[in-house]
This record gives structure tokens, C-alpha cells and sequence, in this order.
């Protein structure tokens, strides 16, 4: 029997200087430029909001536990709205870019930071500032509209709606800025040799992504302030009653709201697309078609956003069109599972912690993607739109998808940021009980949603009650999960064990240099010669035994 | 729908017992090497995913257009969806109901929909259609029952606190039960004593939606032990409830509001008859 301490055949110690001890103090992190600090900043931002959004679910899930009320159904009402603004605008849109994305879009790239690291610092403060509106927002009153915001109801309602989607507004802003700049530093900071097809994979889907960010969300901003000015001024544009039209606010909405769905899980793509490679010991089966297809998601992702309204009085040829569409966003999602399964073929398969997440979510990804057929389909599209169904296919993908994608990420990339390893046992628990609790809470809603539960419900028939109990008992399962890996990761940082410069046996630039990295990532310019995942120009795996 | 749901089985399974399989076969200090591309099977996993989605999409479309137009000898039903309960009216009868669709088995029915405030939709499971519901412009959806019984119909689009309770049932009749049932209906209840009738209202329109009867207050004030109190208004005034006011309430909700609720019940102007406005407010004076 060996354990992770026996088998290092020398232990690796600190290096002098890295980004964490180059400067200390306050100041050194408020105004810092280095894009590790920042990325470390939106990480510690994100998670407290992934936190703050699971505690809401819980309560959501508890109210639904069994029949009758526990909350008031307006409480209840603001408590889905806050568990989806929280985590769809402060969470999950920044998770994987923002934070992880900001750490290693340079690292893997060979440039010593993004291209306008004052820009970078700015970013984060407005993101700041958005979550503050957003806090503030749910203090005075809480939104009860969901986190969609429809018209007309949102222009009557009396909560802080203007508050609320002004904090929309903003955080806007730093997602736009931050897509501007990993465009610019892409584009512009190559190190020599590092060719558009020598990218990491991340890196593909972080540059889809960032096109995705800067060209939609502008779109959402401009949608929002008509809705705050309709509230405010009373301009009619929304409210039929002063002569507008409620069901654009729905196009406006989802322009932008659909192209987000691949802000979100593009990123979680090029984060699998690291780990498979990594842990099989093998090229990425088919790395142009790959890093192809994020670029074809990004561009006909805008083209789909009519899926959301089968039902909501749009002509039948407009529908006919947005299915037709939506089918062909599929394919390359389709391309990109058939290609990562190939990778494992006759590779060297090392079931560590992260990979032991990628499998988990392409497990439930593909569970995820194939549920939206039916929903992409007219016919049932038409019965299964606004009910249970829809909540268990969004949540396959994006806590199934995004989120164990996310968590995945952090476990690999935990090392190189942190400069410490953590417990993989204690990390694999964590795993199993995400995997049991999530998949216990959200598969029992599809089959809600195909006996007749509608969403949004503060209460149900009783022919639902067992499924509902089920599901709620799953969410303390994953609950339970993610406070273990909370656990693992400030026990981590409190006495892991030092991590090597590349833990894991990585072939991309980020890990050949020090765990954590030089305050300028590297004391020489790197110079690539090789594909990102080609293992015989790879740094060396240290720490490690020969297996 | 099953053609659908054994394909995406299928590919689970394959994905899945794939991604299982190599993981154990290939496991930790595996030597071979695989190869790192393949354009034939590339493009043989592009082309059969995009023919099976296009099948998908074609049976989806030709069901929808059957979905969504209604047959020419379809009995209509106006509805108007409010915060929170669903109005019908048979337009050759006369008859109206609240929360409740009556209709005969193998007819095909198409419901007229307008909302008088925000976005609902109607939705009816059990013959798998529905349609949102918007203010300011007319929009239908058409079911056939082929069996009686009775059936849910619900709102959804959230439209605000009760949304959940914006629910009924679709009673589905013999022909004949059906235009009995119409007969009834038509004519003027003129025996039912009046607080009796109130009651009966006060359930058929869901007035319990909204007002409790037991003291609680819910989206709307309690309605017991209103009569003859004094009444706090929203702008500071206060007004002794008597039948007036009772009446005023039912007929013009926004005309004075009750401190401390907001401005939301739906107007019940030209839905109650003079008597069963009196029986409401006989009703409503019993609730000591």
C-alpha cells in the first residue's frame, strides 16, 4: 500500500518568490494588477455567491419538501428570484472566466499577464459594485419576478426591481470588459511559437466565450435600462397599457439570456477539455474539431434565443425557424462528448480527484443535452415549456455541467494557484456525495415535470408530494458534498502538503512554471515548438513516482 | 415523443458504458498509444446525429401545426386569466364560470384567451397544449378530450404571489350531461337564499384566493368581522364598511384600498348579477 506522502520521491518546497509573498499588505491586493491576484479575487467573490445561492436553494427545496406553506408564498417567491439572479449573474456567468479563466488564460498562453491589466482591476471593482446593488437590492426588497424579470409583471410589482436589474446592469459591464480584454491579450500577447492551433483548448473556448460576452450583453444592458426607464418615467414600451408590447421585452431578453446559456458552459468545455487530456496521458482526440466547434457554438448560439417562446403568441413560422436552429447547436456540442470519450480510447487513464469530475460531468452533461431534444422539438416543447422538466434539464447543465466542471477546474488548477496539495480522499467523498445528491434532487424533476408540476409553484397537488420529498432530501445530499470539498479546500490551505510545479503530469505551459507561479508567471519567455497537449516536449511530472 | 426518448437512452448508455469501459480498461499505466485524430469518423459523427435531429425536428413540426390550429367545427370558450383565477364564458349560453371548464367528451374546443393584467399561460397536461396568455392581444389553444372525467388545467407563467393557485379542472361530460349542465346554468339562480348563494359564489369565483374567512389576512384583508368596522384606508382615510362600500369593493377594487395591501384584485363588473352581488355581501356580513 502506498499513500499520496510515500510515493513523492523528493519534497518539493515553496518557491522564494511568487505572486502571493512578492508584496504584502492590503494595498497590494486592492490595487494590484497581477491577473493571479485579481483571478484569485473573483474566485474568492464567486464562491462566497455559490455559497449565498445554494443556501437559497436549500430554502427553496425546504419549502417544497412537503405540501403546505413553511415561508409565505411571496417569501417564497423572492426566494427563487434571489437563488436565480445570485447565482446566474453572480455566480455562474463569471465563474470559469472571471476567476479561473483570469489565472490561466496567461499562464497557458506564455504572456506575462492580459493585455490591459489596469482594465483587468477595473472589471473586478464593477463587479464589485454590481453585487453591492445586488445585496442591497435584496435587503429593501427582494425581486419576486424571477430571475427573468417579464414584463408586465416586473413593471408592477412592488419590490426593488430597479435596483435589482440596474445591479444586472453593471455586472454587465465587468463581464464586457473582461471578454474585451482576454480577446486583446489572445490575439495580441502570443509568446513565440504559440500558434493559433497550439492553444490549449481552454483557451478556444475563454476566447468563444469572451466574443459571446462582448457582443450580447450589451444587448441585456440596453433591455434592462428600458425596463428601469418603463418603471421610473413610464415610458410605454413594455406595458400594453401605454401601448407596448410585453412579449418584446422577451426577445430583448432572450437575445441575450441564450447566447449566456454558452457564456457559461463553453467555458466548463475548455476546462474538461484540459482535464481528459491531462488524465488520459493523451492528445485531445480531434483538437481542431474541438477547438472548432466552441467558435461554432458561439456563432450559432445567437440565432436561437426564440426556443425560449414557443408558447408565448409568436408566429408558427418564427417557431418553426428558432427549432430548426436550435438542432444544429447540438451537433457541435455532440462532436465535442463523441471526441473527449474517443480521448480516453487506449489512453493511460489516472482516476484522480479532477478526473474523477470531468467523468461525473460528462456523464451528466450528455444527460443534459439529450433532454433538450424534446424541447427543441415543437410538439412536446409546447407541454413540457415552464414546468418541472425544464428546471431538471437547465440544472443538468448548468449544475451538472458548469458547476462540477467548475469544481473539477479548481481541484486541478488548486495546486498551481494555492502552492498546496489537498486531501483526494476527502476530495473523492466530496465528489460521490455531489454526484448522489445531485442527480437525487434533479432527475426526480424531470419526471415532475412529465406527470403535470408546473415551475414557480410555492405549493402542489399532493400527487406530487413524493417526488418533491425526494428531491429535497437530494439537495442536503448535495449540499453535504460541497461542504466537504469547503472543507478539503481550507484544510488544504491551512496544512496541504506543498505542492511540485506540475502535480498532476500537465503538458500545457502553466505547469512549468513554480506552484504558486513567479509575480511575472515566467523568468523567461516561454518559446513553443509543440501542440499543447504533444507529451514529449511536456514538462517534466514532478513529484510524483514513476507509475 | 418515445422515438425521441429511446435515442437519447441510447446514446447515454453508449456515452456512458464508453466512457466506463475505457476508464477501466485503459486505467493507470496503460502503454498503448491511440490515435490522435480521424476524419472519417469525424464527419460520420457530424452527418448521423445532424440526419437523426433533422427527423426530430420534422415529426416536432408537423405535430405542432396539428397543435396549434384548432378544427373548423371547434366550440369556443372565451377565457380571461387574472391575478389569480381563470374566467370562462360560453358565448351562445350565456354561462360563465370561474376555475372551472366544463365540456363534452369528443368535441373539440378552442379557448379564446386575453389576460386582464400580466402574462399567464394556460396549460392542460393531460392533452398536452398550452398557450401564454397576454394582455392586449387575443391568442387560442385547442384541446379534444376523448374520455370523460376530470382534468387539471394550471398557469404557467409566474405571474406573481398566488401563481400556484392559478389552477382549475376541466370536467369532461357526456353531450347530453353537457347541455344540461348549460341549461342550469343559464337561468338565473332565484331560489338559493341569499347568504347561501354568496358562499357558493365566494368559492365558484375563488374569492378564497385571495381573503380568508377565518381573521388571517392573506393577499387580500381578511373579509371577517369586516362589516360594520371601521377600515383603515392606503392614503391615510377611513371608511365605515356598510353594503356600500361591500359592493364598491367587489365592483371597483382600486377606488379605496385597504391599508397595508396592495392594489391588485381584478374587477367584478358585469360578471355578477344584482342578486348574486347581494348574496356576496349577505355573505360577507355573516363572517362575524
Amino acid at each position: 500500500m502506498s499513500t499520496a506522502s510515500d510515493i513523492a520521491t523528493q519534497a518539493p518546497s515553496m518557491p522564494k518568490e511568487h505572486y502571493l509573498n512578492a508584496t504584502r499588505g492590503f494595498k497590494s491586493w486592492a490595487l494590484t494588477v497581477d491577473h493571479k491576484r485579481i483571478g484569485v479575487m473573483y474566485l474568492v467573490s464567486v464562491l462566497t455567491f455559490f455559497l449565498v445561492g445554494g443556501l437559497l436553494a436549500l430554502l427553496v427545496r425546504l419549502e417544497l419538501l412537503a405540501p403546505g406553506g413553511m415561508f409565505e408564498q411571496k417569501t417564497y417567491n423572492q426566494l427563487f428570484t434571489m437563488h436565480g439572479v445570485v447565482m446566474t449573474f453572480l455566480f455562474i456567468i463569471p465563474s470559469i472566466p472571471a476567476s479561473l479563466g483570469n489565472f490561466f488564460l496567461p499562464l497557458q498562453l506564455g504572456a506575462k499577464d492580459v493585455a490591459f491589466p489596469k482594465l483587468n482591476l477595473f472589471s473586478f471593482y464593477i463587479y464589485v459594485v454590481g453585487a453591492i446593488m445586488a445585496i442591497v437590492a435584496m435587503i429593501v426588497g427582494a425581486v419576486d419576478t424571477g430571475w427573468t424579470f417579464y414584463t408586465p409583471y416586473s413593471l408592477t410589482t412592488d419590490t426593488a426591481v430597479v435596483i435589482t436589474v440596474m445591479a444586472a446592469f453593471v455586472l454587465g459591464f465587468s463581464s464586457i470588459l473582461t471578454g474585451l480584454n482576454f480577446i486583446v491579450t489572445i490575439h495580441k500577447l502570443r509568446p513565440p511559437g504559440m500558434t493559433w492551433f497550439r492553444m490549449p483548448l481552454f483557451l478556444w473556448a475563454l476566447y468563444s466565450t469572451s466574443v459571446i460576452q462582448l457582443l450580447a450583453t450589451p444587448v441585456l444592458g440596453i433591455t434592462l435600462l428600458l425596463l428601469a426607464a418603463e418603471r421610473l418615467f413610464g415610458v410605454g414600451i413594455f406595458d400594453p397599457a401605454l401601448g407596448g408590447d410585453p412579449v418584446l421585452f422577451q426577445h430583448f431578453f432572450w437575445f441575450y439570456s441564450h447566447p449566456a446559456v454558452y457564456i457559461m458552459i463553453v467555458p466548463a468545455f475548455g476546462v474538461i477539455s484540459e482535464l481528459v487530456a491531462t488524465f488520459s496521458r493523451r492528445e485531445v482526440f480531434g483538437y481542431k474539431f474541438v477547438a472548432l466547434s466552441s467558435v461554432a457554438i458561439a456563432i450559432i448560439g445567437f440565432f436561437v434565443w426564440g426556443h425560449h417562446m414557443f408558447v408565448s403568441g409568436q408566429s408558427e413560422f418564427a417557431g418553426m425557424v428558432f427549432s430548426f436552429l436550435t438542432f444544429f447547436v447540438a451537433i457541435p456540442t455532440a462532436v465535442k462528448i463523441f471526441n473527449w470519450t474517443a480521448t480516453l480510447y487506449k489512453g493511460d487513464i489516472q482516476l484522480r480527484t479532477p478526473m474523477i469530475f470531468a467523468m461525473m460531468f460528462l456523464i451528466q452533461f450528455t444527460i443534459g443535452g439529450l433532454t433538450g431534444l424534446p424541447l427543441a422539438s415543437l410538439a412536446t416543447n409546447v407541454s413540457l415549456h415552464d414546468t418541472y422538466y425544464v428546471v431538471a434539464h437547465f440544472h443538468y447543465v448548468m449544475m451538472g455541467g458548469v458547476a462540477f466542471a467548475f469544481v473539477g477546474g479548481l481541484y486541478y488548477w488548486w495546486p498551481k494557484i494555492t502552492g498546496r496539495m489537498f486531501d483526494e480522499k476527502v476530495a473523492n467523498i466530496g465528489a460521490v456525495l455531489m454526484f448522489i445528491g445531485f442527480n437525487t434532487t434533479f432527475f426526480t424533476q424531470f419526471l415532475l415535470g412529465f406527470k403535470g408540476m408546473p415551475r414557480r409553484y410555492f405549493d402542489y397537488d399532493p400527487e406530487f408530494a413524493g417526488l418533491h420529498a425526494f428531491s429535497s432530501v437530494g439537495s442536503w445530499i448535495l449540499g453535504l458534498g460541497f461542504l466537504v470539498a469547503l472543507i478539503n479546500f481550507v484544510q488544504s490551505l491551512r496544512k496541504g502538503e506543498i505542492a511540485p510545479a506540475n502535480p498532476w503530469g500537465g503538458t500545457t505551459l502553466e505547469w512549468t512554471t513554480s506552484s504558486p507561479p513567479h509575480p511575472h508567471n515566467f523568468v523567461d519567455t516561454p518559446t513553443v515548438s509543440a501542440g499543447p497537449y504533444d507529451r514529449e516536449h511536456a514538462p517534466a511530472e514532478t513529484g510524483r513516482a514513476a507509475a | 415523443m418515445n422515438y425521441i426518448n429511446y435515442l437519447s437512452i441510447f446514446f447515454w448508455v453508449l456515452i456512458t458504458g464508453l466512457i466506463l469501459y475505457f476508464a477501466w480498461r485503459y486505467r493507470n499505466g496503460n502503454k498503448e498509444v491511440g490515435p490522435s485524430h480521424n476524419t472519417a469518423l469525424e464527419i460520420t459523427w457530424t452527418v448521423i446525429p445532424t440526419i437523426l435531429v433533422i427527423s426530430i425536428f420534422v415529426w416536432g413540426f408537423k405535430t405542432y401545426m396539428t397543435l396549434s390550429r384548432a378544427p373548423g367545427d371547434a366550440m369556443d370558450v372565451y377565457v380571461t386569466g387574472q391575478k389569480w383565477s381563470w374566467s370562462f364564458e360560453y358565448p351562445e349560453h350565456g354561462v360563465r364560470t370561474t376555475n372551472e371548464l366544463v365540456v363534452p367528451v369528443n368535441q373539440p374546443v378552442r379557448l379564446v384567451m386575453q389576460s386582464s393584467d400580466v402574462i399567464h399561460s394556460m396549460w392542460l397536461p393531460a392533452f398536452r397544449n398550452k398557450m401564454d396568455v397576454l394582455p392586449g392581444r387575443t391568442t387560442t389553444v385547442w384541446f379534444e378530450a376523448t374520455e370523460e372525467g376530470t382534468f387539471r388545467f394550471y398557469c404557467t407563467e409566474y405571474c406573481g404571489d398566488a401563481h400556484w393557485n392559478m389552477k382549475g379542472d376541466v370536467k369532461v361530460v357526456s353531450a347530453e350531461a353537457f347541455h344540461e349542465w348549460i341549461e342550469e346554468n343559464s337561468k338565473e339562480d332565484t331560489t338559493t337564499p341569499l347568504p347561501e348563494l354568496g358562499a357558493k359564489l365566494f368559492q365558484s369565483k375563488a374569492c378564497f384566493t385571495c381573503h380568508t374567512t377565518d381573521g388571517t389576512p392573506s393577499i387580500g384583508p381578511t373579509l371577517k368581522g369586516v362589516f360594520g368596522h371601521t377600515v383603515e384606508l392606503a392614503d391615510g382615510k377611513t371608511v365605515e364598511a356598510d353594503e356600500d362600500y361591500l359592493r364598491e369593493s367587489i365592483l371597483q377594487p382600486g377606488a379605496k384600498i385597504v391599508k397595508g395591501f396592495a392594489p391588485t384584485m381584478p374587477s367584478f363588473q358585469g360578471q355578477l348579477s344584482e342578486r348574486e352581488l347581494n348574496g356576496l355581501i349577505e355573505y360577507i356580513k355573516s363572517l362575524k
